[in-house]
Formats: structure tokens, C-alpha cells, sequence
């Protein structure tokens, strides 16, 4: 066991582990095979521990200041039983102006059951999935441990999961709008969370989904999420993930995205000035052929703050196109990391895989790790990668100041300006409209 | 409205301007020509701010006051403009957006009350016709993308949107075509009027015969060592620059004998 001294969270994980498998089987209802999973996830983390520098996968996030704190483990069980009302405040910031959509709310990973924006169009489900687990008609998605090999957060989660949300799109379910999910955090103790989200859609079916993370509170959070995405022959999936929570909140999260032929998942990832420490591990498995992917990504970051994407795209058959575009400004004492991992197997023929990593550094105390990584083993592909690491081009903050543009505002327009490439994505208006103006109430510009 | 005394600056330690004066009255136009290398492109820079040149020795008045003292952009907000020789291009800001913040921080800065949506948008469309300026380039990204004409006539639309006093048009000339020229000159020509004044530097004697200068000053070697009208640049066309290097090194040579 890599247990390091001085982790007092080890015996807590412990306690809480003994507690979700000691609880009668009446009570929580799940499949033998659901417990056993659990089980072996959690030896498992008893070998891997928390990651360190010495992981590869983390050797430019130190994470060990984060884990010198006391948690309750898993609250949520609690959570679900005498369900808190959603903090106002943290609901209006995580509101898109404008956007019609249908809208969810969890607190600490579990939902209430409440669905705002009217009726779901027929096919498209939401379940709980302290509910969907214990479904024997939906337990298997939570019984494939062997899914998460070798990453650690993803193994405990696999083991401590409790709740979270379950989208079921059927085959050829159409959502007329948006499916808004906020997921908010609040705690008045040092808590650990660990939701659990697993999404499909089926054959042919086209779906939007908008996540928006809030916290509030003046405890430590940790949020150890883990989503499954399944995105089934011809379907479509839009995702955007807006990560605004507070300071205090540790968040990692983990997504895998499994694309079935001729499928299409877009997903943008903003991650705005806030927690202390953000982790995205996303990871697109392109497990059949003629499938089309794309990742964006924008990472503005500010104070001590510690944010790290990591991005896989396996290329596992033929024919499929993935392009990944991230850029990040950074501010003040932060810290940014861009690992970009291409992998072509070797029966991927005809892959098509772009990525680019561009990165603002604004501030002489701030850092930015950059890693493209291309692995290749298929001989008749196209591939690319770039990362760049610039400051303000000072000829373009003169041609902004000649025209009587002050200092500060020229700046801001040059940082707007830099992270267009990302916003001007979005395919919603609303949306957009919305991560701009996060980004002006970071870097404020008053009529761009 | 612009005198410049003795102005002696460098650039990365190596001496650049070795005493520049200069006069220029509302309502003049100043060309100042010069073989390469001789600092026409350094006294702009240096008049709009360009934070690397560094002046060891001299002053610059405008409208009263000390340039020299002023960020780039308050000296921009007074009513310098310098029309860029090498238009940058920004990608993600529009072209539009731009000039409304600029517009907008130069009304600041003067107690003028904002211009609302429809102003702005009338007076951009009226310049816009003033000096030709394609309207599909308006919304665009700053000059990205743009062809050198375009970008030069660019330069000319921010100067008709941002009225400025003096404006200091930086080899404006250089790469366009005869058409594009024609344009560019025309704009400026609508522009002149007895309230501000123009310092046209160029190459060649091309751009003065659209737009006639008042004045003629060949500056050579950081100094300018001839000044007169208009019939200087057609002598200059002429005969080219030898001539005058070899009257400097002449007089050079003759002031260190009589030392």
C-alpha cells in the first residue's frame, strides 16, 4: 500500500468504505455483483492511493497539500434522505440568462427528483442513480470496474460512489432544448463527494447538455466526480462543462466518453477563477468507426489556483476525425497544465486527429505546463499538434494604446480577443453570452 | 501646434534621432523624406510612444504641452495619430469594437458624453463613405486577413473616426498600387482642414503629388539637413540622395577643419 503518513483521509476512506458495505443488503439494495465491483474497486485504491509527482499522469499536480485536511466521507447518503434546498444565490449564478432550456439541480451529486422547463420530451429519462444502480436492468453499468484500471480518483469513486444523476436518451429521442444541469456544493463541514453520472444515448437520439459546478460554504470540498458517457451509432451529443466554483473546492473530474459508429460528441470545457484545484480527466474512446469528435477547451485562471486538463483521444478503428483546440490565460499565481494524449492504434487507419494548446501568460508568477502527446501505431494517418506559450505581443498593446485605448482595456480586449477561438464555438447564444461574461467579470471590458 | 526641439532619442543604445527640430502649424501639411535608414520611421515612433525608443536629450511641445511626458495613450486622447506603417493584425477583436472603445476612451478622457449606439453607427457609416472604406471589412477582425491596401485603408478610416490634430502618416504609401493610392490620398485630402495638421512620411515623391505638402524636410542621418516646399521633393525625385549626403559630408568635413 503507497499510503503516504500524515493522510488522515486513508482511514476516513476506510471507515466510510466499511460503512457503505456493512450497511444491510435490504437497505441499499444493490446486486451482489454491485458490491463485489465495490469490493475490488477499493483494493484496488488500497494500491494505488492518491496519485503523486512520482504518476506520470500527475507529475506537474501536486495534489498533497489538498489531502492534509480531515472530510466526512460521503454526505450524500444523508443528503438523499433529508434533501437541502439549493442555495438561491449559487442557483443565479449558475443561471444562463436567456437560455430556454430544461434545468436540474444536485446538491453535493444527488437530485431531487425536480425538473424545471417543463416536461421532458418523450424518451429522454433522468434517474437517480443511488436508484438506476440498484435497477438489475441498469446495474452493469456500474459493475465494469476494470474501466478505471491504474487512475486513481476514478477507482475510489467506483468503490464510494452513492448518487448522481442517470440520462437515458432512447433511440431517435430528439431534446427540442438543452438539458441544464447545476450541480451545486455546499457544506458547513470539511466534506468529500463523490457523484457518479453515467449518460447514454441511444442509437440515432441528439442531446445538449450544459453542467454548470457552484459551491458555497466556508469548508473544504472535495468533489471526486466520475461521468460515463455513451454515445451510441448515429447519435449526437453536445456537452459543455462550466466549472465556477468557489475557493475551498478541490474538484476532479473525470469523464470517459465511449463513441459507437458514425456518432458525434462535442464537448467544451470552461474553467473559470475559483477552486482551488481543478483536475478534467476527459477521455474519448472511439471504440468503432467514422466517428467525429471534437474538444474545446478555455482555462482562465487566477490566484493560487491549480488547473489541470488532462484529454485522451484513442483512436481505436478507422476513419474517425477528432480535433481538440484548448487555450488557457493565466493570471496572478496560478497554475496551468495541458496534457494532450492522441493515441492511434494500430487498425486506426485513415484517422484524421488534431490538437492545439495555446496558452496567455499574463502574469510573471504564473506557470503553465504544456504536454502534447501523440502516440501513433497506424501508418496512413493524419495528425497534428501544437502548443504555444506566449505573452501580449507588445506590437498589438501599442496599436490598441496609439488609438487611445487605455493600458488595462487593451489588455483585456487582447485576452477576450485570445480566448474567441474557444467561445466562438458554442453553438447556443445564450451560452455564449454567458461565458463571455464570466470572462468580463474576471477581465473586465466594458462595451466589447 | 507641434515643436520639436534638439529631440534626440535611441533604440536598444544605438543613437537614432542626433537632434531633430521641427515646427508644424494647424492647418500645414510637413513631408518628411529621407533615404532608408536616416530615422523617419524612429521620429514617428517616438512622437506616438513606442515605449523602446528611449530620448536622451530634446522636447517635444504639443498644443502647449510635454508629449514626451504623456503614456501612448493620453497623447492619442490629445490628438496625436499615427497611421502605422506595418498595420497590426489582432485576431477576435472587431474591427468595429475597436474604434467604439477607442471613440469611447477618447470621450472619456475629454468630459465628452458617450456616443449612443445609432451616433456611432451613422458616423462610421459616414466616414466609411468618406474615404472609400469597404464596409464588409468593418466587422471583421482587426485587420485580419486584410490585403496591404486594405490595411492602409484602414488606417485612414480609424484617422476620419478619431479626428485627431496632428496625424503622422508612417510610409503610407509604401505597397500600395496606383488605385489604392489614389484612395488613400483622396481620404486624407477630405480630411485637411485649417484646424489640424498632417506629417506625411515617404520614400517617394509619389504620395506628395496627391497630397501636396506645405512644407519638405529630408531627414538624413537623424538630423534633417533640408527643408523647403513641395519643389524640393521633385528635385529629390530627380537626382535622388547622393547629392544631399554628399553636401552633409562636405559641411561635416569643412566644420572639423575649422576646429
Amino acid at each position: 500500500m503507497t499510503k503516504e503518513a500524515g493522510i488522515p483521509l486513508y482511514e476516513e476512506l476506510e471507515n466510510g468504505f466499511t460503512k457503505i458495505l456493512s450497511a444491510p443488503a435490504s437497505s441499499r439494495r444493490e446486486s451482489n455483483d454491485l458490491r463485489r465491483a465495490r469490493q475490488s474497486a477499493f483494493e484496488k485504491f488500497r494500491e494505488l492511493g492518491f496519485p503523486s509527482i512520482r504518476n506520470e499522469d500527475w507529475r506537474y499536480t501536486n495534489i498533497a497539500r489538498f489531502l492534509k485536511d480531515t472530510f466526512t466521507i460521503d454526505a450524500s447518503e444523508a443528503a438523499r434522505v433529508n434533501f437541502p434546498t439549493p442555495d438561491a444565490t449559487l442557483l443565479e449564478k449558475a443561471a444562463i440568462k436567456s437560455l430556454d432550456c430544461y434545468q436540474v439541480v444536485l446538491v453535493n451529486g444527488s437530485w431531487n427528483g425536480v425538473i424545471q422547463g417543463g416536461e421532458l420530451p418523450a424518451g429522454i429519462h433522468l434517474l437517480k442513480v443511488a436508484e438506476a444502480s440498484q435497477d438489475p436492468a441498469l446495474s452493469s453499468y456500474f459493475e465494469r470496474t476494470s474501466e478505471w484500471n491504474g487512475q486513481h480518483f476514478a477507482t475510489l469513486n467506483a468503490a464510494l460512489f452513492a448518487d448522481g444523476l442517470f440520462i437515458r436518451a432512447d433511440a431517435g429521442a430528439l431534446a427540442d432544448k438543452p438539458l441544464h444541469i447545476i450541480h451545486t456544493f455546499t457544506a458547513d463541514s470539511n466534506l468529500w463527494v463523490q457523484p457518479r453520472h453515467v449518460w447514454v444515448v441511444n442509437k440515432n437520439a441528439e442531446l445538449s447538455v450544459i453542467e454548470s459546478v457552484v459551491s458555497s460554504g466556508n469548508a473544504r470540498i472535495w468533489i471526486n466526480s466520475l461521468t460515463e458517457i455513451i454515445v451510441h451509432p448515429d447519435a449526437k451529443l453536445d456537452h459543455t462543462v462550466i466549472q465556477t466554483a468557489g475557493a475551498g473546492v478541490c474538484l476532479v473530474q473525470h469523464t470517459t466518453v465511449r463513441q459507437k459508429r458514425q456518432s458525434l460528441y462535442n464537448n467544451y470545457t470552461f474553467t473559470l477563477p475559483g477552486s482551488d484545484l481543478v483536475r478534467n480527466d476527459l477521455q474519448a474512446k472511439l471504440e468503432e468507426e467514422h466517428t467525429e469528435t471534437h474538444l474545446y477547451g478555455l482555462y482562465l485562471t487566477a490566484g493560487h489556483q491549480l488547473v489541470d486538463n488532462h484529454t485522451l483521444v484513442d483512436h481505436q478503428k478507422p476513419f474517425c476525425l477528432s480535433n481538440e483546440l484548448y487555450k488557457g490565460v493565466l493570471l496572478e499565481q496560478s497554475t496551468g497544465v495541458f496534457n494532450g494524449k492522441v493515441y492511434v492504434h494500430k487498425d486506426a487507419q485513415k484517422t484524421n486527429a488534431f490538437q492545439q494548446n495555446n496558452n496567455l501568460v499574463i502574469s510573471n508568477k504564473a506557470t503553465i505546463d504544456s504536454k502534447p502527446q501523440l502516440e501513433i501505431f497506424a501508418d496512413d494517418v493524419k495528425c497534428s499538434h501544437g502548443s504555444t506559450v506566449g505573452q501580449f505581443s507588445e506590437d498589438a498593446l501599442f496599436y490598441l494604446r496609439a488609438r487611445g485605448i487605455g493600458e488595462e482595456m487593451a489588455k483585456s480586449l487582447l485576452i477576450n480577443a485570445f480566448a474567441f477561438d474557444v467561445t466562438e464555438k458554442l453553438k447556443i447564444p445564450a451560452v455564449e453570452a454567458h461565458i463571455n461574461e464570466l470572462i468580463h467579470f474576471h477581465i473586465p471590458v466594458d462595451n466589447a | 501646434m507641434l515643436i520639436i526641439k534638439n529631440l534626440h532619442a535611441e533604440v536598444e543604445e544605438k543613437q537614432i534621432l542626433k537632434g531633430i527640430n521641427l515646427s508644424v502649424n494647424a492647418g500645414e501639411v510637413h513631408a518628411i523624406m529621407g533615404p532608408n535608414g536616416s530615422g523617419k520611421s524612429s521620429l514617428a515612433s517616438v512622437l506616438a510612444g513606442r515605449e523602446n525608443y528611449h530620448v536622451t536629450e530634446g522636447e517635444v511641445i504639443f498644443k502647449g504641452a510635454n508629449l514626451l511626458d504623456m503614456s501612448p495613450e493620453n497623447r492619442a486622447r490629445e490628438g496625436v495619430f499615427l497611421a502605422f506603417q506595418y498595420p497590426i493584425e489582432i485576431p477576435g477583436v472587431s474591427n468595429i469594437n475597436f474604434l467604439k472603445t477607442a471613440l469611447s476612451e477618447i470621450r472619456t478622457y475629454k468630459n465628452l458624453p458617450p456616443l449612443d449606439a445609432k451616433e456611432f453607427l451613422q458616423l462610421s457609416r459616414e466616414k466609411q463613405k468618406l474615404v472609400e472604406f469597404d464596409a464588409r471589412l468593418v466587422n471583421r477582425s482587426l485587420n485580419e486577413g486584410f490585403s496591404g491596401g486594405e490595411k492602409k485603408r484602414n488606417e485612414i478610416f480609424q484617422l476620419a473616426m478619431l479626428e485627431p490634430a496632428l496625424s503622422i502618416l508612417d510610409e503610407t504609401d509604401s505597397g500600395l498600387d496606383i488605385d489604392a493610392l489614389r484612395i488613400v490620398s483622396k481620404g486624407v485630402n477630405k480630411l485637411r482642414s485649417e484646424k489640424n495638421a498632417f506629417i506625411i512620411i515617404t520614400h517617394y515623391q509619389r504620395l506628395l503629388e496627391y497630397i501636396v505638402p506645405d512644407f519638405v524636410h529630408v531627414l538624413y542621418d537623424g538630423r534633417i539637413v533640408k527643408s523647403g516646399t513641395k519643389e524640393l521633393a521633385l528635385e529629390l525625385e530627380e537626382k535622388g540622395y547622393d547629392w544631399l549626403k554628399e553636401e552633409v559630408h562636405a559641411k561635416e568635413a569643412r566644420e572639423k577643419a575649422t576646429v
